[in-house]
């Protein structure tokens, strides 16, 4: 089959390599119809997750056609159509029963690194290093699907693929970052980071019943896709943003603020010129930018959320301003298979069409162009789906 | 040797009866592992470089180094490369058993398995799941009145086989087996199963003990070869609990991968 390999930093090439194969019981053999590239797979692509192997194939937002189940699992046959989450998990431990699967003590095969670095390994992910289960992604014509029985969801004919693709990661994802803001009504959520998940953060506030939803990026393009999900949007290039935000607030500051950038901010001024100096000299691996200006905007008492992607150590991180306003942190791979059924009832109910966020198609054969276009945002490239 | 060396030259020296030697009595034993033999030959080793540097026939601080380690090791009985590697040579008085103290290498680890008790319990009872999740056993076979038949991996691509009994087996609490004599690896083990309250799982302690053909040397080369017994038996019983809770083990093995 084919399948887009990464070979090293900057580098990823559509290779033939062999058909997957059943291996464990619980494994489901998927045909992917369409996939995704996150903007996650950039982090891989730039070279900031460690344990990438050369040959490893990329890729965690997929769905497809059932081709062929181990014999534990009962619950798909051949031919059905699924939606597999991003995450592994094995639903039996003692955290997939709490639904902390991103957490999933059995799905990664080699916790080691994980365990030494974060004390503990969480789930394993597609597509996504050594360190997170190594297990081949689905930027390919075929997949494997682990623990099949728990995973993939079945979705109903008569939404598209486009429709429902981004429940594999993004839409849960953003979902997840709003429901852990406890938002009630009245609320004002900022959002730092107007990509696809930023994007899903602010229609998933809304779902939740905040009133005022604040996004904060430097693209006009992005901003103004935030403007057409109901945000006020605002440059942060072209402001002081910390002021802007108090006189927004009149001085109360955001309800909840959501960092949906992660660990590759792109910092101005001296922050920024001090964040990549640190990663580049492996003092710090990460650049909290958003993160640092979430936790000073953020009201007393409030919220802030991270979906975005931290890997490593952040530096001057204002833990003295987190601690005297009192607030709470919520973070963490998303517990995809929670919202599965949930996010698939209120797109048959019209809440929201998540195929809003694509830019970009292209064949699966093009792949390695549209992770240069992605990472590049050209054409204003927000999200790219794939075809095999 | 009851008392180390170290002791009894500090006891003679204050006087035997004075306070000094009172409060060397009721120090704890050392921890030594060096046997008695090694012990005097080091220090003979140690004293013969000490002598050649007075004399100057070798470079004195090299010689200093050298004769105080052996010294050192000779007089307290105690090997920090030996500790390192693992390695004892000390020995042990106490009765014979499987494998007797100071023997062999002893591993223990423990995991919280999220099941009751009883099924954790009922799945090790039965020892010929063993090797569905301890690595190094090929094949364990259980005969009759508790009794079974163990295959290992040796060293080198070789089989090791011994012959085992059950010398406790309190139903939900603790199992606990030893091999009876001709075994090729005298080997002792236990595990302790305690429910925790407000259905939270298992946790399930294991220790392991083994006296391998190779002896520590044996030891000390399979852990610069492979996995040390530590990161072993940690991944054996990660591997019980992902069979107890997932109902298989996650691999990667045979999934596509690109050139």
């Amino acid at each position: 089959m084919k399948a887009l390999c990464w070979r090293g930093q900057k580098d990823v090439a559509v290779e033939r390599v062999p058909d997957p194969k059943i291996i464990n019981p619980r494994d489901a053999i998927i045909k992917i119809t369409t996939t995704a590239i996150c903007g996650s797979d950039l982090h891989l692509y730039d070279g900031y997750i460690p344990t990438m192997k050369a040959g490893d194939i990329l890729g965690h937002e997929f769905m497809g056609e059932v081709v062929e189940t181990g014999h534990a699992v009962t619950n798909l046959k051949k031919g059905d159509r699924v939606v597999v989450p991003f995450t592994i998990a094995c639903g039996g431990c003692f955290f997939c029963k709490k639904q902390f699967y991103s957490a999933c003590d059995n799905s990664n095969p080699t916790p080691e690194t994980a365990e030494a670095v974060y004390g503990a390994s969480p789930s394993a992910l597609f597509g996504y290093s050594h360190m997170f289960g190594g297990y081949a992604g689905g930027q390919a014509e075929f997949v494997r699907v682990p623990f099949a029985d728990v995973g993939p969801v079945k979705v109903p004919a008569h939404l598209t693929d486009e429709q429902v693709l981004f429940l594999s990661d993004i839409f849960p994802t953003g979902y997840m970052a709003a429901e852990n803001c406890n938002i009630e009504p009245g609320d004002t959520v900022a959002v730092w980071g107007c990509g696809p998940v930023g994007l899903f953060c602010i229609k998933s506030a809304f779902l939740l019943g905040a009133a005022r939803v604040i996004a904060i990026d430097d693209v006009e393009g992005r901003l103004k896709r935030a403007r057409e999900c109901g945000a006020e949007a605002v440059n942060f290039a072209h402001v002081d943003l910390l002021k802007w935000l108090e006189e927004r607030t009149a001085g109360r500051g955001p309800d909840s603020c959501i960092d949906a950038v992660g660990l590759e901010a792109h910092g101005t001024g001296i922050a920024g010129i001090y964040d990549r100096v640190k990663a580049a000299t492996y003092m710090a691996t990460d650049r909290p930018t958003a993160l640092r200006q979430a936790i000073m905007a953020c009201r007393k008492g409030g919220t802030v959320s991270i979906p975005g992607v931290y890997g490593g150590l952040l530096d001057k991180l204002p833990m003295g301003a987190a601690f005297a306003k009192g607030l709470t942190f919520k973070m963490g791979q998303t517990h995809v298979h929670k919202y599965l059924k949930p996010l698939i009832a209120r797109i048959e109910r019209g809440e929201i069409d998540p195929s809003f966020v694509i830019t970009h198609r292209y064949k699966l054969a093009d792949a390695a162009r549209a992770y240069k276009e992605f990472s590049t945002m050209k054409d204003e490239c927000l999200k790219v789906v794939l075809k095999p | 040797m009851a008392a180390t060396l170290l002791t009894t030259a500090v006891k003679s020296a204050a006087g035997s009866g004075s306070r000094v030697a009172r409060a060397v009595d009721r120090l704890p034993p050392a921890r030594t592992n060096l046997s008695s033999t090694e012990r005097w030959l080091s220090l003979a080793a140690g004293g013969t470089v000490a002598g050649l540097c007075l004399t100057g026939r070798t470079p004195p601080v090299l010689s200093t180094i050298i004769g105080t380690g052996l010294i050192y090791r000779a007089l307290t009985g105690s090997c920090p490369c030996y500790r390192a590697l693992g390695v004892n040579t000390a020995g042990s008085t106490k009765p014979r058993t499987a494998v007797p103290a100071g023997h062999g290498t002893r591993v223990e680890h423990a995991v919280t398995v999220n099941k009751p008790v009883a099924d954790v319990y009922r799945f090790w009872r039965d020892f010929e799941n063993l090797p569905r999740f301890m690595t190094h056993l090929i094949d364990v076979d259980a005969t009759t009145d508790g009794r079974s038949h163990w295959i290992a991996r040796g060293p080198l691509g070789t089989a090791v086989e011994w012959d085992a009994e059950i010398v406790t087996d309190v139903p939900n609490q603790v199992i606990a087996w030893r091999s009876l004599d001709g075994a090729d690896v005298d080997t002792a083990g236990s595990v302790h199963f305690v429910e925790l309250p407000h259905n939270r799982g298992t946790e399930v302690r294991v220790a392991l003990k083994y006296d391998p053909p190779a002896g520590k040397v044996g030891t000390a080369l399979a852990t610069l070869v492979g996995k040390s017994p530590e990161s072993q038996i940690k991944a054996d019983m990660r591997h019980f609990r992902e069979l107890m809770e997932a109902g298989e083990i996650p691999t990667i093995k045979g999934q596509p991968h690109g050139e």
